[in-house]
């Protein structure tokens, strides 16, 4: 099923998203979606184990990188595979409960060697509506 | 971005702005094109701006947009006034490629082909969270990433002319592997003898045209239907973490307001950080070469199930994402300089001391893949190469469709049936992941071969064929 906050877009050799939210947060929690089913392959990743985490950055863009970062980190380190999130970011600081399944249980994943800042960035947009809505662009190593 | 031909294959972006020199693309016609069409040349344009950079931005006739450096990036930097980019090695450090050359016959393979290449697809792990067969703990670690190939002749994985036959003797020296995260461990310390996934691969080939006769028989490559084994992988988790790690570090040090793209994050080569990223970035390049080391030895055994009488031997093994201080001659002087090679191949030619003493009379071996499914080629390293490129040439047949178009557009059957009609057994831990892969998704590697021969910067050898592909 498409997601409408979620937008693949083209880069030659890497995998490259653009992902919408109402809130920061909730671009975070959009992100670990469009990361999911990246990785999945379009089959859907249960949400039954649980991971929390705690990272603090310079702006949102180095919070972007070190989230992606720990969410590899869990995959290629703990075999944890992310489903969805709850994310809270007050400033330079995020915390998050990541759910998720042991990576065992899908064959097929793809893998993610790392997050980048290429093309990055995270803000707020005003839309066509005139509403406000954040937006984060990200290239990741694959 | 201007852009102008200056000789056959050889282009210019002409020192503008922020540059520091100006930029030179290594591409025919034909590969222009393709490279004009996404963000190589703005990439190019970027690293041409760091500091202490010499002669010239590059990129090598398979280039294509990657991230910070384009793939296919080289830049050399003075070792006083340059800088040290983790952008500009890749995240997977020391990702590279081996070659095997057995003593068995295309005829001989083919009869076990089936059963040869599950046994490989069961004896080396691939996938995400997968454990391989070795497990460290910490010292042992240490040792691997100290040592590289040394640790696996130690540990009877391989043979001592194994270590002889890699760039640096599989072993860099100055690695430091106190400089590597408790991160960094957990991702690397069950992947050792680990595919990995997406462009990694096993391929098992056959000899199918000699060129060169005369260096290829040095390199051990003999006849028409020799059987081939390459393997392409590199550092894993590792080393893919090091480079994070060291990107936040640099930013934190030195802020990113100066930098041209954040992903180009640098510090001197001579401060603290700088060195500390070198011996790091060191210690995950051994750790790679003792990957490919373990996957050879997995193959080794699985190969001598079905042919107790086969011997392979390593041609050569070679490094396309790194960073190397290369002296060279430059106005008639000699230099040394900080080479960093994304997605490159080293190409020295005949009397570099750095080579083994039998390829030191005609060059080093130069391995470029190409597609799943087609040719690949081995050249040879030449000096011409040391005045024109830094000693540098092409490392693949380089992408030109995205994966994501790839995925909309080839179907599954299609790509497993334009395999079987070129007769290639392909076992892959995933068959969506094929597609991603299919030849069609890259440039033609003739091409790029051929540029790479006409330029001077690499000579053709032999032409492989592919027989059988695992894929991770």
């Amino acid at each position: 099923m498409k997601n409408k906050n979620i937008d693949v877009m083209e880069h030659t050799s890497e995998v490259k998203f653009k992902v919408r939210g109402s809130s920061i947060n909730k671009v975070f929690e959009n992100i670990v979606i469009a990361i999911s089913d990246f990785m999945a392959r379009g089959e859907k990743i249960k949400p039954v184990l649980k991971k929390k985490i705690k990272i603090s950055g310079e702006d949102n863009e180095s919070l972007l990188y070190d989230f992606l970062d720990e969410i590899i980190y869990l995959g290629d380190a703990e075999g944890f595979v992310v489903s969805k999130a709850h994310v809270k970011i007050k400033g330079k600081n995020l915390e998050a409960e990541l759910l998720g399944d042991n990576t065992n249980n899908y064959p097929e994943l793809d893998h993610i060697k790392a997050p980048t800042y290429s093309e990055m960035y995270v803000k707020q947009k005003v839309g066509k509506d005139s509403k406000k809505h954040w937006e984060a662009v990200f290239v990741l190593d694959v | 971005m201007e852009i102008k031909k200056i000789s056959e294959n050889i282009w210019e972006i002409p020192k503008t702005g922020k540059m520091n020199v100006p930029g030179r693309i290594f591409a025919s016609e034909k590969l222009i094109d393709k490279i004009k069409e996404d963000k190589t040349l703005e990439q190019v344009g970027n690293v041409s701006q760091l500091p202490g950079i010499v002669g010239h931005s590059m990129a090598m006739p398979d280039a294509h947009m990657g991230y910070g450096f384009c793939v296919g990036g080289v830049a050399a930097f003075d070792v006083k006034k340059g800088i040290i980019s983790p952008g500009g090695i890749g995240y997977d450090i020391n990702c590279g490629v081996r070659l095997l050359a057995s003593n068995i016959s295309k005829e001989e393979f083919i009869k076990k082909r089936k059963e040869v290449t599950h046994q490989i697809k069961r004896d080396v792990p691939s996938g995400v969270g997968v454990k391989g067969e070795f497990s460290f703990n910490e010292k042992e670690l240490d040792e691997v990433m100290r040592k590289g190939v040394g640790w696996a002749v130690e540990r009877g994985y391989a043979l001592k002319k194994d270590a002889e036959r890699c760039e640096d003797g599989g072993c860099i020296l100055g690695a430091m592997p106190e400089k590597i995260s408790a991160k960094a461990r957990g991702r690397g310390r069950n992947q050792l003898g680990t595919l990995g996934a997406g462009n990694h691969f096993i391929e098992i080939q056959e000899i199918d045209e000699i060129y060169d006769a005369k260096t290829a028989k040095v390199f051990g490559l003999e006849r028409k239907g020799q059987i081939c084994v390459l393997i392409h992988s590199g550092s894993r988790g590792l080393g893919h973490q090091v480079a994070s790690d060291y990107i936040r570090d640099m930013e934190k040090e030195y802020g990113i307001k100066h930098l041209p793209d954040r992903e180009l994050a640098y510090a001197p080569i001579s401060s603290r950080l700088g060195q500390d990223y070198l011996g790091a970035m060191r210690a995950a390049a051994n750790f790679a070469f003792a990957n490919r080391t373990l996957i050879m030895h997995q193959i080794r055994n699985a190969f001598v199930k079905y042919f107790p009488k086969n011997k392979f031997d390593l041609v050569y093994d070679v490094a396309h994402n790194i960073a190397k201080f290369e002296e060279f001659e430059i106005n008639g002087k000699k230099i040394e300089l900080c080479v960093h090679r994304k997605g490159a191949t080293r190409s020295f030619g005949k009397g570099r001391s750095e080579l083994p003493a039998e390829y030191r009379k005609v060059g080093q071996p130069i391995f470029i893949p190409g597609s799943m499914g087609t040719y690949s080629y081995v050249l040879c390293g030449t000096n011409e190469a040391s005045k024109v490129s830094f000693a540098s040439t092409a490392h693949g047949a380089g992408r030109v469709l995205s994966r994501s178009y790839a995925t909309k557009n080839l179907k599954i059957e299609d790509v497993k049936k334009n395999l079987e009609e070129r007769d290639i057994y392909i076992e892959a831990g995933s068959m969506k992941g094929i597609v991603e892969e299919a030849p069609e998704a890259y440039k033609d590697v003739n091409e790029v071969v051929r540029v790479s021969d006409e330029l001077g910067i690499g000579k053709i050898v032999v032409r492989l064929k592919p027989l059988a592909v695992i894929k991770g």
